[in-house]
């Protein structure tokens, strides 16, 4: 029994992650969180989950490792939720479109015409976060904040921040230039910031609060 | 001088890619002189670190 356990740990090390009860509950909760950020919609996020991981069992003997298997799972995700908004036909998409043609606008209101920052527009200092992430209201925010981003950059960002892929892994993943990801991290980070800067740091009631 | 959309924009790059030196001197020059721009700067690594923490908060949780 010991011999034949050593062997499959040897050989079959993905396989296992497969069976690691943690790990599969981990990365599943990570995924399905991803979906519905992207899907809007918590059923189709799950299907869509679903399906990736069945996709995965497939597969996974191939796979070396946590990290390499991570990736790949996602990979399989970000076509499933591509799969689901073409067959879907999703008003969503119409309208990012839209969005995502108002960026550039949006964009230079923050910056003057020489690209200084507007007056009114000036990151202001955020102090230590550290009081902040304990509240739970914090993270009802911050998560309003994340889904205002239009869905392109919403997507690039978790990809990089939340699920932790690095540039490249994610420039092949959604077929992007290295310009295009670094000019959709920009927006997202910029958006990002702004809206947290709004709606924790500049809040007259949080003032309050502030030494 | 280099101005707050550039400064910004390498400031966001540098999460993803070193900068080369031709790119740090300038920046470093901006964000002295340009307060918006340093808290920008602290904010770059704050966000990582929020999204970090909230990555961790929707995966830890094992009762539901």
């Amino acid at each position: 029994m010991t011999v034949n356990r050593d062997h499959m740990e040897n050989t079959n090390q993905t396989g296992n992650l497969l069976t690691d009860a943690a790990f599969l509950q981990d990365i599943r909760r990570q995924m399905i969180k991803f979906a519905t950020l992207q899907l809007g919609d918590g059923h189709l996020a799950e299907d869509a989950v679903q399906e990736a991981l069945i996709g995965a069992l497939k597969n996974a003997s191939s796979f070396n490792g946590r990290a390499a298997l991570k990736t790949w799972i996602f990979a399989i995700l970000k076509n499933k939720i591509a799969d689901t908004l073409r067959q879907k036909q999703r008003v969503i998409n119409a309208s990012s479109l839209l969005h995502e043609d108002e960026e550039d606008e949006e964009l230079s209101e923050l910056f003057d015409r020489k690209g200084f920052w507007q007056k009114d527009e000036r990151p202001v200092a955020w102090g230590n976060p550290e009081a902040s992430l304990r509240e739970t209201h914090f993270w009802s925010m911050f998560e309003a904040c994340l889904e205002r981003l239009p869905p392109k950059q919403a997507r690039i960002f978790m990809m990089r921040e939340f699920i932790e892929l690095d540039a490249n892994e994610i420039c092949i993943a959604m077929n992007l230039t290295t310009s295009n990801l670094h000019v959709l991290l920009y927006r997202s980070r910029l958006r990002l910031r702004e809206c947290i800067e709004n709606k924790w740091y500049l809040q007259g009631e949080r003032n309050d609060e502030l030494p | 001088m280099m101005n707050c959309h550039d400064a910004t924009r390498l400031m966001s790059e540098l999460q993803e890619r070193p900068l080369s030196i031709t790119e740090r001197i300038p920046l470093k020059l901006h964000v002295i002189m340009c307060s918006g721009c340093k808290n920008f700067k602290d904010q770059m690594n704050t966000l990582r670190l929020m999204t970090r923490t909230y990555a961790k908060r929707e995966t830890s949780i094992t009762n539901e």
